[in-house]
């Protein structure tokens, strides 16, 4: 006989089962009485898509680029979401501002390509925290399903938020129940970003 | 004078810079021996710069405390020395990290220096290997106090390779030492005084001296940057490659930044004080060593990688960001479906490249930044 180092060890029963054991009949009664409680039991899930589950305010998920109360571009292609990203989803190409595009971007350079691989992204948020301009955000939105992977290459068109002037419905529309707080549209253009000094 | 000094002069000076002691030659100054020791205990430099002649004493962030003056005077220097201008005496008695007054003084320098630089980090090509970014992280404080408006200048064209931003600038003149002593006629200097000084031209003249690139790699801020860099890519972005050719101007050794197979930039190699690296030249009758600047013949026109023999990955601070993504020991595994499956790749396989935009524009042979004429050319 082994050595018992504690007391919790139980010794495997391999006695022989009765005939009632055997047919299994209170086991299986003892099973489908759970199942059966269940259907009295309040539902875990949802008709989606007619039903819709309230997301958590700090829900994090599909990016928007963003304008400021012009409509210019935020993004000025720094880099510094595409360095913070953990599973290296982000990828863009800078341009220069030419003159008379100062309507269009904000600031002397701009991304003329941004790319983010929604195959890759986990969304973590952590281009949403290293965003120095105020530019990208995670919203409250998930990517829509798809059949192929190409649809999940997500390019600048698809990201940026609706012109606030030029597409003033549409802005409006996705600002939905945040219009009044007006978060997206800040018109500050210090180069502390929105941080205020007191 | 010389005489005198020469009399006296013994073999070495015994120095002690926070709590090391160490042996260096007499005529060091108190930067140059605590380089000596390395590591934390050197000081930050921002103007001083080795190599050129004359450099340093202008910007303050070397500043340093003097415990015991020397042996024979064993007083200490009542105010904080400037480390790059201040030779050692044997006995002397530095403190730098480990004196409150200079870290103070340190940090208040820092904020000085930031008053009139602009906060746009995020467009800056230096970004990610400014001298100022990381004094301002190791040693600033990081808000502002600053509520005026900052000094801003005219924007100057100073010719096809060199941007000048002198909204950045922090008045070190390493690059009027460059334009003094690499170029042989000055053509690049400092107008006007005090809060309007600026770095220029003279009477906007542009710059073609063969050795003129080298202000960009002198220059410790983003004043100065490649305009055939400018806004290509992030520093950090780039693969760094140690390379040579053989030319005839110069030494030939450079530091290749790489996208793929394209060269973006092309730099001279630094050393562990973001200093021009120096060589023994064969050719050179005095012998020693000579800092390897670059011409630009090198550094703006040799953008391919077969122009250049590759000798290997640049050895990069881990602690960098430039070092963030690259895997110097890195072994790729083998892709096994094609194998295994005689020749054919997996079916749902896809090629990012097939979809992605990026890319679409070979920016390596582009003169300058793109623009989105090249992009929309490009789109049609």
């Amino acid at each position: 006989m082994s050595v018992r180092l504690t007391n919790r060890s139980v010794e495997v029963n391999r006695k022989p089962m009765t005939f009632l054991e055997s047919i299994y009949l209170w086991n299986i009664l003892k099973g489908m009485g759970i199942t059966i409680s269940h259907l009295f039991k309040k539902k875990a899930t949802i008709n989606y898509p007619e039903q819709k589950r309230s997301f958590s305010k700090v829900f994090r998920g599909l990016h928007v680029l963003n304008r400021d109360a012009e409509g210019r571009e935020n993004c000025t292609a720094c880099g510094l979401c595409a360095v913070a990203c953990p599973a290296e989803a982000i990828t863009m190409e800078a341009a220069e501002r030419l003159p008379g595009e100062e309507h269009l971007y904000r600031e002397e350079k701009y991304a003329a390509k941004y790319e983010i691989n929604m195959l890759r992204c986990i969304f973590c948020g952590l281009c949403e925290e290293a965003c120095p301009k105020d530019a990208i955000y995670l919203s409250q939105t998930f990517a829509p399903a798809n059949y192929g992977r190409k649809g999940f290459i997500y390019k600048k068109e698809d990201l940026l938020i609706p012109h606030p002037v030029n597409e003033k419905e549409a802005y409006e529309k996705a600002l939905g129940n945040k219009a009044a707080k007006n978060s997206y549209t800040k018109t500050n253009n210090s180069p502390f970003g929105d941080r205020v000094w007191e | 004078m010389s005489e005198e000094k020469k009399l006296f002069k013994p073999d070495s000076y015994r120095v002690t810079i926070d709590n090391i002691t160490i042996d260096v030659e007499p005529g060091t100054t108190i930067l140059n021996a605590a380089r000596q020791i390395g590591g934390d205990v050197t000081p930050p430099a921002m103007c001083y710069y080795s190599k050129l002649q004359g450099s340093g004493g202008k910007c303050r962030t070397c500043l340093v405390e003097v415990a015991a003056g020397s042996a024979a005077d064993p007083r200490p220097i009542p105010k904080l020395v400037a480390s790059c201008r201040t030779n050692v005496m044997d006995g002397m008695v530095v403190k730098n990290i480990t004196s409150e007054r200079v870290l103070d003084a340190r940090a208040g320098v820092v904020e000085f220096l930031l008053i009139n630089h602009p906060l746009d980090c995020p467009i800056c090509d230096q970004a990610g290997e400014c001298h100022l970014q990381d004094l301002s992280y190791e040693h600033g404080k990081e808000g502002t106090r600053y509520e005026f408006k900052r000094r801003t200048f005219e924007k100057e064209d100073i010719g096809p390779y060199i941007q000048l931003h002198m909204t950045r600038c922090i008045l070190c003149y390493r690059c009027t030492y460059v334009a003094d002593q690499l170029t042989d006629n000055r053509a690049h200097g400092i107008l006007d005084r005090g809060d309007h000084a600026e770095i220029s031209t003279y009477i906007s003249k542009a710059i073609d001296n063969d050795f003129s690139g080298n202000m960009i790699d002198v220059c410790p801020v983003g004043a100065l940057t490649d305009k055939t860099f400018r806004f290509k890519n992030r520093v950090w972005f780039t693969k760094p490659v140690d390379a040579h050719r053989d030319c005839d101007k110069c030494c030939g050794k450079v530091t290749l930044w790489q996208r793929g197979d394209d060269v973006l930039r092309v730099t001279a190699r630094k050393d562990e004080w973001g200093e021009v690296q120096s060589y023994a030249r064969p050719d050179d009758k005095g012998g020693g060593n000579q800092p390897g600047w670059i011409c630009n013949d090198c550094r703006f026109h040799k953008k391919k990688t077969s122009d250049w023999v590759i000798d290997g990955l640049t050895n990069i601070n881990r602690h960098s960001v430039i070092s963030q993504g690259k895997y110097p020991g890195l072994v790729m595994p083998n892709e096994t479906i094609a194998e295994v499956m005689s020749g054919r790749d997996p079916k749902l396989l896809m090629d990012i490249h097939s979809v992605s935009d990026v890319n679409s524009v070979e920016l390596g042979s582009l003169p300058g930044a793109a623009t989105s004429n090249i992009f929309e050319k490009k789109d049609q």
